[in-house]
């Protein structure tokens, strides 16, 4: 049984369904893997794992999602020929909504170890420039690692203050898009980290929130306008999520846009705690763990450029159709 | 096979940045330095691999020879930690591919490629060596397949010498594997 130390007390209210949530959050998750699509197609990794015997099951939701039956995916062929890499199914929603173009520039502005950096490298079909950068050098090696190993070629690694990260050395201003995978308090892990918990306290999630303002707005200053930056999180906490979202509507050009979720979800918050939030936060997306058997998530879709993005924000024919929606 | 006896003190490498490759050796400033056109036709001679493969592709060195491949194009040099992937081992007798390069671009080969039974293939990528007397080809650096799902998929790069074949899968790549012949 997991000891959330009643930190999971402050959600009750948020959620449709408190039991379901709470015994959803003692349960522990299934090992899942994505497949690579560099090196190999879903229906292939599935012909692999039958040859060897190894029993999964496929998510319905997202094609290149294997839930494990047992055995550690690292012990499998499909795994050491680098066709699938060890990914929580909820984590794979930020490259989703992310949806980079190939030859594009994107930056990862908290990559490592690179779960979701790699799977962008893969829906960028490895062509462009993908930015992966991390403040940790113990975590970015990590992330080569990980990189390498699924054959990943268009990737930079760098180590920089996502905060005030510098484009010095590169031959571009901007990035197309960029992705805010903050660090967290990280209590939606609660069902692969039993410990998540142990360390919480509500001025962690104060000193985090001021992290994750700081490196969202610096993404949206170093993303053309008309471009997308997606934030997310693996945390519950509103001041980690909808709060950080309405400090950088107000200080940064920028909107939330709707996107289409896979998965069951609420829309964001827009009070909390005697705090009222822009009413556009409520376009974000929150997943609880109990709405598909997954971990917490969060996840938010914004454009750059917000009303005053001008031509280039209107050349964009995907901006329109959005603007129309 | 270390590559420590080559390129020590090599004038202008500097092993803290990246640094891309001179399209030929008429524009190559750092001595020693592999150039694109050696790298793209050391690709074709020892493997078949044809030069198009890496259109668009950029060739970097970092440190002694280590070479890195990147998908697009960048101003040079870079400080980074790291520039597209580790695709060969120069400034040694015998230039070597990396694992990842292999298991990248390896399918696309045509010559120097050996093709592992069920038992052999778990036992290379075990990281063990293997008296393969039957290996008629070239010594020297060979790419080792297994068939997979409907395909030859290569494992990694072996070094084969004297009947042997050596497994030189690097021991982070290393994993015990089921024997597809079972």
């Amino acid at each position: 049984m997991n000891d959330d130390g009643g930190v999971l007390d402050r959600y009750a209210s948020l959620v449709d369904d408190e039991a379901a949530f709470r015994a959803a959050c003692e349960r522990p998750l299934p090992s899942v893997v994505r497949v690579n699509t560099l090196a190999a197609d879903a229906d292939r990794v599935a012909r692999a794992f039958d040859e060897e015997g190894t029993e999964y099951e496929r998510a319905g939701w997202h094609d290149g999602l294997f839930r494990m039956a047992d055995r550690s995916p690292g012990t499998t062929w499909p795994y050491a020929h680098g066709w699938v890499h060890g990914q929580e199914e909820v984590s794979c929603l930020p490259a989703l909504a992310l949806d980079p173009e190939p030859g594009t520039r994107v930056w990862d502005t908290c990559a490592a170890p690179g779960s979701k950096t790699t799977q962008v490298a893969a829906r960028m079909n490895d062509a462009g420039v993908l930015v992966g950068n991390d403040t940790s050098l113990g975590r970015l090696s990590a992330l080569r690692h990980n990189a390498e190993r699924l054959g990943v070629t268009n990737l930079v690694v760098d180590q920089q203050d996502a905060r005030n990260y510098s484009l010095n050395g590169f031959d571009f201003e901007a990035f197309d898009a960029t992705l805010v995978d903050a660090p967290c308090s990280c209590e939606g892990t609660i069902r692969k980290n039993p410990d998540a918990f142990d360390t919480w306290t509500l001025d962690h999630v104060h000193e985090v929130a001021g992290v994750q303002k700081g490196i969202l707005r610096r993404a949206v200053q170093a993303t053309r306008p008309g471009g997308t930056v997606v934030y997310s999180t693996c945390t519950f906490a509103p001041e980690e999520n909808e709060a950080v979202l309405d400090h950088v509507l107000r200080e940064e050009d920028c909107r939330i846009v709707e996107w289409d979720c896979p998965l069951e979800s609420v829309p964001g918050v827009t009070e909390w705690h005697d705090e009222e939030y822009d009413p556009s936060v409520a376009r974000s997306t929150r997943i609880y763990p109990h709405h598909n058997d997954t971990g917490g998530f969060f996840l938010a879709k914004l454009r750059v450029g917000g009303d005053g993005g001008g031509e280039a924000a209107g050349d964009d024919a995907d901006e329109e159709a959005e603007v129309a929606a | 096979m270390s590559d420590t006896a080559d390129g020590a003190g090599a004038p202008g490498n500097d092993g803290g940045q990246f640094d891309r490759l001179p399209a030929t050796a008429d524009e190559r400033e750092v001595d020693g330095r592999a150039t694109r056109e050696a790298v793209l036709d050391w690709w074709d001679e020892r493997f078949g691999i044809d030069s198009g493969t890496f259109e668009g592709h950029t060739f970097w060195e970092k440190g002694k020879g280590k070479i890195w491949v990147f998908a697009d194009g960048l101003p040079s040099p870079q400080e980074r930690e790291g520039v597209g992937m580790t695709v060969l081992r120069t400034r040694q007798e015998h230039w070597k591919p990396t694992t990842t390069a292999v298991r990248k671009w390896g399918h696309l080969a045509t010559r120097n490629v050996i093709e592992l039974s069920p038992g052999e293939a778990t036992a290379f990528a075990a990281g063990h060596d293997q008296d393969l007397p039957e290996w008629d080809g070239d010594w020297g650096y060979l790419i080792a397949t297994h068939e997979l799902a409907g395909g030859r998929v290569p494992i990694g790069v072996g070094l084969y010498l004297y009947d042997e074949l050596r497994s030189v899968v690097p021991k982070g790549y290393q994993e015990e594997l089921p024997d597809l012949g079972e």
